[in-house]
């Protein structure tokens, strides 16, 4: 295994184990406080479905010729990137709460328990919650696969990295039957966020006909550069005059929950 | 049609984000990036500059709305 097939497999298994705890406690709220058997379909058909995403674009991509698919890539997976890391760096510096699974899992359970008595049979509610959890945020995770995947025509061993990734976290999520609030979300975000757009500059550049100095030994340099400068971003914003307390002024991760979050 | 411009905001949402000028920053450096590799010119550091410029521009637009 190259050094770029262990960065893809880290890059997809972390950003895949921060989507699942988060799609975890979607489920975990709506089965417990509705139906499980509703809320699992949900999960059932939205994996069926990403799966399809996956298994119908991935082909489509890999048939790229492979300049034109790195600069897609590397383009797309940078923007991605820069998002990622942009809401890490603000959240650890204190200027956008953090993710609190819990807060998000009492929410849920209230808005659950608000939308009436679950019927005896098929629980609409809990299945549709489940599956657009479920999907939201697999979405992200089936493009990180993709993109990644089809740039080094190592789709499967992407997919089988985020399949390990889910695995390990339903695992402990219903062996720990709460949300898993101790994990380091933000610190893998970071993390994803680094790869990322380590990943997508270097493949970006080599698309639109740039040669790296030392080529694929490049990314030893720039994947360090980039935690170096991120690192250093939040050291410079910690320590800005009057941004103490900002955090209070930035909307939280339940915002963010309507959309995608990274 | 508003189904086909809902999809259609989504996915701009999922791709662009919350950020546009970041992103179209991106396409510009990688557009200058062609242009001088095309050129014959060394063009390997556009995209780790750009990074850097890209990043700390959106994140001082971030730190300045929180600080309001």
């Amino acid at each position: 295994m190259s050094g770029a097939d262990i960065g893809l497999a880290l890059s997809v298994f972390l950003a895949c184990s921060v989507e699942a705890v988060e799609a975890l406690t979607i489920v975990l709220a709506v089965g417990a406080t509705r139906s499980w058997s509703s809320a699992l379909s949900g999960v059932g058909a939205a994996t069926l479905a990403l799966a399809v995403i996956v298994t119908a674009l991935g082909p489509a991509l890999t048939s790229l010729p492979i300049d034109v698919l790195r600069v897609i890539v590397g383009g797309l997976l940078l923007i991605f990137g820069l998002q990622w890391l942009r809401k890490a760096i603000l959240r650890a510096a204190g200027l956008k709460a953090k993710h609190d699974e819990l807060q998000i899992y009492e929410e849920e359970a209230a808005a659950a328990r608000a939308a009436g008595a679950a019927p005896a049979g098929f629980d609409g509610y809990a299945f549709t919650i489940a599956f657009k959890g479920v999907l939201l945020e697999g979405l992200e995770v089936a493009f990180i696969v993709l993109t990644f995947g089809a740039n080094q025509h190592r789709v499967p061993l992407a997919a089988v990295a985020a399949v390990l990734a889910v695995l390990l976290v339903v695992f402990a999520g219903f062996a720990a039957r709460a949300p898993l609030a101790r994990v380091p979300e933000n610190t893998m975000k970071f993390a994803v966020g680094v790869m990322l757009s380590s990943f997508g500059m270097f493949w970006g550049a080599e698309g639109a006909g740039a040669s790296w100095p030392g080529g694929d030994a490049a990314l030893l340099a720039i994947v360090p550069g980039v935690l170096l400068v991120a690192s250093a971003m939040i050291w410079t914003l910690r320590r800005a005059p009057g941004l103490a307390g900002a955090e209070q002024a930035m909307p939280g991760e339940p915002h963010d929950r309507a959309t995608v979050s990274a | 049609m508003s189904r086909v411009r809902g999809f259609a905001i989504g996915v701009w949402e999922f791709v662009v984000g919350d950020d546009l000028r970041a992103a179209l920053g991106v396409v510009l450096a990688l557009a200058f990036t062609a242009l001088l590799a095309g050129g014959g010119i060394s063009a390997w550091w556009v995209m780790p500059l750009a990074v850097i410029v890209l990043l700390a521009l959106s994140l001082r637009r971030a730190a300045r709305g929180a600080s309001r």
